[in-house]
């Protein structure tokens, strides 16, 4: 990603962290001088509770974007999956039966989007722009509008546990970051999302079946969606059918600011937890420190600005155009 | 542009003028109210708002860049024009610090994007949230309501029989026509949508042309945000958000493309009314508007779909 220009390794290193890596150490810094309870345990894994679902939406999110592709449904896709979950939990299944649900009415948006996308030609940002109206529609038609209640206490419970004291959905996103690191980077498949953005001439001629490939790209999506729903849903204790609209753009923000751009398969996984550790960093500090909660709305959109600036001046500066 | 380029926009006109005639067609079949002069002038205000805004997203998508501040943007010029003509009573000083407002957004946008060249999406997704802080603060929860008919008559008067909004959407859509096909300025757009390498080379000033874009961008949204405030009779700080996606339907419906260099105005303008009419046709059957969105997106997905397709096709005979 960035070519090496100094002789120390670790500066080296260090150079290749995004801004918002050192905006998120700035910040905890800020933070724990300001108020000791910032970083307290209890609070550092609220942050990790807090942060949870979105890093569910943004590990898929970077391989999309590396794809050069965008996918604007999420959020409406949690929506009717957390719906759908929510109708099964409230109809008596178990949370095992429920979250299957979940992720396959995620699942099928996401081959719907990648079909699309890949097979119709249609430009990804269109294409999920019109499956995220289809998803809210079908999630308030199902709904009527209304949130769905009454979802029994399993999914509450198993919420509530903690795993070797560490709090359930804590486990569930550091699992799946763990399983999206591992494929995107030791896996053939992972090699091909690369390619798939980079170079998709060469992994045609080389005989990858690319399309297959891109279309599972965004089906993986679809379907973590659905995960991120059943943390969602048991979050806020009901199945609501928009609750969810505008994740999708939070996910997008923490992926970019960690590093990953819009161009030629150009990505780093690291930098999307680093993304999205600020964006909950950030809100939580604000909020441990009683800041005024239309600050802490403003302050993410500085927050995306500063991260971007920083690693552009950075570029300039390699460039020699500082 | 080339004369094939000429050739399949004319078309693609074409293809949705078709949309907006048989939903219309349909439309009078089912209900009886639908083919009236209130519920088609009804419409057309309707449509007004969405493509004011829409008008100025067509520019910056012409550019190959992208806008999503604008809803933001509405939110906070509306709540300022209402403050400022509470404060002053005059409705030049509310108008003009709605445009004010807008212009000043847009402007912003436009410095994020060409000195310090951040990525459109980000710099006006960060300013979204900027603007949107910004509104909830200044606000306080509060809302204002209650003006009189001399400045609502720009959201919801007549002149002549028809509303006052769709006055402001035709003149929009003369001068912006007239500027995006006819002047300098316009070819340019086109040009840096198309290739920005390209149109630097050929001496485009490329910056000079996406602050104006990005700045009319904000300025239109600052003019929705005047009528819409004098349409709703009350200025609170999230109006503007529902604003921004349907928008950006409007302009991808009329078959700009994201890619840049390649839509119209008047692409845009069928987009706004068919979104309008859709919702007025379950209106009028009596559908609920939970169906609105799916709607809403299977027009989208069918729109550039027939976009692709017939540029396949015209790629395949050329």
């Amino acid at each position: 990603m960035i070519p090496p220009v100094r002789n120390s390794r670790l500066l080296e290193r260090a150079a290749a962290v995004p801004g918002v890596g050192y905006l998120l150490a700035a910040l905890a810094v800020t933070f724990t001088i300001l108020d000791p309870r910032f970083a307290s345990l209890p609070n550092l894994l609220n942050i990790g509770t807090q942060s949870s679902t979105l890093l569910l939406l943004a590990l898929p999110m970077t391989l999309i974007i590396m794809s050069e592709g965008l996918d604007l449904s999420m959020g409406a896709v949690l929506g009717l999956s957390g719906v759908a979950l929510a109708m099964r939990l409230a109809g008596g299944g178990s949370v095992m039966t429920a979250l299957t649900v979940a992720v396959a009415v995620g699942g099928v948006f996401g081959v719907a989007n990648g079909l699309l996308v890949v097979r119709l030609g249609i430009p990804p940002f269109v294409t999920t722009l019109g499956t995220l109206y289809v998803a809210q529609g079908a999630a308030l038609v199902l709904t009527d509008g209304r949130s769905v209640v009454g979802i029994g206490s399993a999914l509450p419970t198993l919420y509530a546990s903690t795993w070797a004291g560490l709090p359930f959905s804590i486990v569930v996103s550091a699992l799946a970051y763990a399983v999206f690191h591992v494929v995107l980077y030791h896996t053939r498949f992972g090699v091909y999302v690369f390619a798939i953005g980079g170079n998709r001439e060469a992994l045609v001629l080389a005989g990858v079946r690319a399309n297959l490939h891109h279309v599972a790209v965004y089906t993986i999506g679809g379907a973590m969606a659905g995960l991120a729903a059943l943390l969602f849903t048991a979050r806020t204790n009901a199945g609501h059918p928009t609750a969810a609209m505008g994740l999708e753009f939070d996910a997008i923000a923490a992926v970019i600011v960690g590093g990953t751009s819009f161009e030629r398969g150009n990505g780093w996984l690291p930098g999307t937890l680093l993304g999205v550790l600020t964006v909950g960093v950030l809100k939580n500090g604000l909020n441990v420190m009683e800041v005024h909660n239309a600050l802490q709305v403003a302050s993410i959109g500085l927050l995306v600005i500063v991260a971007l600036l920083i690693d552009s001046f950075r570029a300039g500066a390699r460039r020699g155009h500082l | 542009m080339p004369r094939r380029a000429v050739a399949a926009d004319a078309a693609a006109l074409g293809y949705r003028l078709a949309g907006v005639l048989l939903l219309g067609g349909a439309l009078a079949l089912l209900s009886d109210a639908f083919l009236t002069a209130p519920n088609l002038l009804n419409v057309l205000r309707q449509a007004s708002l969405n493509f004011l805004i829409a008008s100025g997203v067509t520019l910056v998508i012409l550019t190959a860049g992208l806008d999503l501040s604008i809803g933001a943007n509405v939110g906070l010029s509306a709540c300022l024009a209402a403050v400022a003509f509470k404060a002053t009573g005059s409705i030049a000083a509310g108008v003009g610090a709605g445009l004010a407002c807008g212009t000043l957004i847009g402007i912003l946008n436009a410095l994020m994007i060409t000195r310090l060249r951040l990525p459109p999406f980000i710099a006006t997704y960060g300013m979204l949230w900027m603007v949107h802080g910004f509104t909830y603060w200044f606000m306080a929860g509060e809302t204002i309501y209650g003006f009189p008919p001399g400045f609502r008559a720009l959201g919801s008067g007549y002149l002549l029989g028809i509303p006052v909004p769709v006055y402001l959407m035709a003149v929009c859509l003369a001068a912006g026509g007239v500027f995006t096909r006819h002047t300098t300025y316009g070819y340019e757009i086109y040009a840096i949508g198309a290739n920005p390498e390209a149109a630097r080379l050929s001496g485009v000033p490329v910056r000079a042309r996406l602050n104006l874009a990005y700045t009319l961008s904000g300025a239109m949204a600052g003019l929705a945000a005047v009528v819409y405030l004098a349409r709703l009779n009350s200025a609170e700080a999230d109006i503007g958000e529902p604003l921004m996606l349907p928008a950006i339907a409007a302009v991808l419906i009329g078959g700009t493309s994201l890619f840049g260099g390649l839509g119209s105005l008047s692409g845009t303008l069928i987009g706004a009314v068919l979104l309008t009419l859709v919702l007025n046709g379950m209106n009028l059957l009596n559908i609920s508007a939970n169906w609105q969105p799916l709607v809403t997106g299977g027009i989208v997905l069918i729109a550039v779909w027939i976009d692709v397709v017939a540029r396949q096709r015209s790629e395949g005979k050329g």
